[in-house]
């Protein structure tokens, strides 16, 4: 009964707040709704059994990628007038797209078969007394281990990637150098000079 | 925990469960407010001064005059604030900042939800922690708010990193991620907590442990705010950073909300690298007296440590914090999750 409860209330909510991240007017709400649309994912997870799955998806999604997306559109002097322009003209393409998509939907649901193990499944997710994260763990590094590698492999490349088109050197721009800073003795940088008066430095 | 869901029923187990959460929240609350006195004691007293010593006996009832007060002043929302924004942000802040309490174990079975994945829970809330933060400089509608929330924002994800990889080291060596299962790996006296290791010799584990606690000290200063990396708020450059709008019970909320944070830090170094709730010998007379007391009193030493660096440091500078974060702890901490994971194999096979 309780879970029953819980899974109608983050379906409607998850619901709702994706709808709001498109319908919202301001970007920074539609972040933030988008934000509660991971919120709930991660509860219906809970609910699944699948408490790994959830605790990454907020770690990574929510504590990450979104406040990245937070900074962007804080960051942008966007005008609200200028991004409805032109709502009327493209809304008949639009609702083409969103047709598309219903349908493409329409026709998985209709056409669903469920495994025949898969009610089974859903009772115990996980094999035995295994938890969670060992469970996924003996997946991932088991049998799966070279996909696993090669997927590492290709965020490396990616990061490396993004590395080497972001890195520049401008010529005369003051770097510091710690190192140098560290090591610098006061005779190096301070000299007592005794003044005569009436005479100056020469 | 007693299991009430299962010998009550659902209905009473849930209100049971509100009643332990209820309890607990008050508790920790009523201790927030002579810690947060402590702080300014032990401020005061470093710089030789008395700190509050007029409401009550020693000034021991000075939070609760500042609640007070806190309470009784007009809300003011400043002009061309995004209203429900401006009041949500202090709300997530004390809510996530009370949530993880929920999983930190503080005397055997003394824990609201004993969950599997207690370790991901708390670093997944606390990366949730600078929502509040950025949320609340960003509808705050003004200029030293903002800076002061993306600086923080900065500040607090480049710290979480290093944070992570600690606690991954931590998990790793006790192969759990339930923190009473973490805390059942240091029983049996002070040379088998993590800080220590002895347990583990001849594999000299402390090694790795004692730079990983310094890591994790420091990563939770700069995680928290406080001095000396307390540059969200540097007060001559960017006032009182993104607190800087807000007044009466909103700041109220971002200040509970900041302190409880830093008690649970604390209690964090405890449960990880300092057993706990284990007394340091596994003997009368020190086995007298209840978990619960060991581990409130080493937490409190910990709130001390972090009133010490306080009083004691001068600030960092933006871009040294950052250096420190990203070209130091991080190499260093994957390193050393790393290395644990070999010392771990090694263990496990001989």
């Amino acid at each position: 009964m309780l879970s029953a409860v819980t899974f109608y209330l983050l379906s409607a909510t998850a619901v709702f707040s994706a709808m709001m991240v498109v319908l919202a007017k301001n970007p920074v709400r539609a972040v933030l709704f988008l934000i509660l649309v991971f919120f709930s994912a991660a509860g219906l997870f809970i609910l699944l059994g699948a408490e790994f799955l959830a605790m990454i998806l907020i770690i990574v999604y929510v504590g990450a990628v979104a406040v990245l997306f937070l900074f962007v559109v804080m960051m942008l002097d966007i005008d609200f007038a200028q991004l409805k322009e032109g709502f009327i003209d493209n809304a008949p393409l639009g609702g083409l797209v969103a047709l598309a998509l219903a349908g493409i939907l329409a026709t998985t649901g209709l056409g669903w078969v469920s495994a025949d193990n898969a009610s089974s499944a859903l009772q115990a997710p996980t094999p035995g007394d295994m938890t969670n994260v060992a469970a996924l763990g003996a997946v991932l590094y088991d049998r799966y281990v070279f996909f696993f590698q090669i997927a590492g492999l290709v965020l490396l490349v990616a990061m490396i990637g993004t590395i080497v088109l972001t890195l520049r050197h401008r010529d005369g721009a003051r770097r510091q150098d710690m190192h140098a800073q560290v090591t610098r003795k006061r005779t190096d940088c301070v000299e007592i000079v005794d003044i005569k008066s009436g005479e100056g430095i020469g | 925990m007693y299991d009430f869901v299962t010998q009550w029923g659902p209905l009473w187990g849930l209100l049971a469960s509100v009643g332990q959460i209820l309890s607990f929240m008050i508790a920790l609350l009523v201790s927030l407010a002579f810690l947060l006195l402590m702080d300014r004691k032990v401020w005061a007293a470093v710089q030789i001064r008395k700190g509050p010593n007029t409401v009550g006996a020693f000034g021991l009832l000075q939070s609760f005059a500042d609640f007070i007060k806190f309470m009784l002043k007009e809300i003011i929302v400043p002009a061309g604030a995004d209203r429900p924004l401006f009041l949500l942000a202090p709300l997530l802040t004390l809510i996530f900042a009370f949530i993880t309490w929920a999983v930190i174990p503080v005397s055997p079975g003394w824990v609201i939800s004993d969950i599997n994945v207690g370790i991901l829970y708390i670093f997944a809330i606390s990366s949730l922690g600078v929502y509040g933060i950025i949320i609340g400089g960003w509808a705050s509608n003004s200029k030293y708010p903002f800076l002061g929330a993306l600086r923080s924002a900065a500040q607090m994800v480049s710290y979480e990193v290093s944070i992570g990889l600690v606690l991954v080291t931590i998990l790793l060596m006790v192969g759990s991620m339930n923190l009473s299962e973490v805390v059942n790996a240091q029983a049996g006296g002070f040379w088998n907590w993590h800080i220590l290791s002895f347990d583990m010799l001849p594999v000299p584990v402390f090694l790795l442990t004692f730079p990983m606690f310094a890591i994790f000290f420091v990563s939770a200063l700069a995680e928290t705010n406080r001095p000396p990396f307390d540059l969200p708020e540097a007060e001559s450059e960017l006032v009182a950073g993104y607190q800087v709008e807000y007044s009466s019970t909103p700041y109220l909320l971002f200040m509970i909300g900041e302190y409880l944070n830093i008690v649970l830090m604390c209690a964090l170094v405890t449960v990880l690298f300092f057993g706990g709730w284990n007394a340091p010998f596994d003997f009368a007379p020190f086995i007298w007296a209840p978990p619960l007391f060991w581990f409130s009193l080493k937490t409190i030493f910990f709130f001390f440590m972090f009133a010490m660096v306080k009083a004691l440091t001068p600030r960092y500078r933006y871009d040294q914090l950052m250096r420190l974060g990203w070209k130091i702890f991080l190499p260093t901490s994957l390193a050393a999750a790393a290395i644990m994971g070999g010392v771990m194999v090694h263990a496990n096979a001989g």
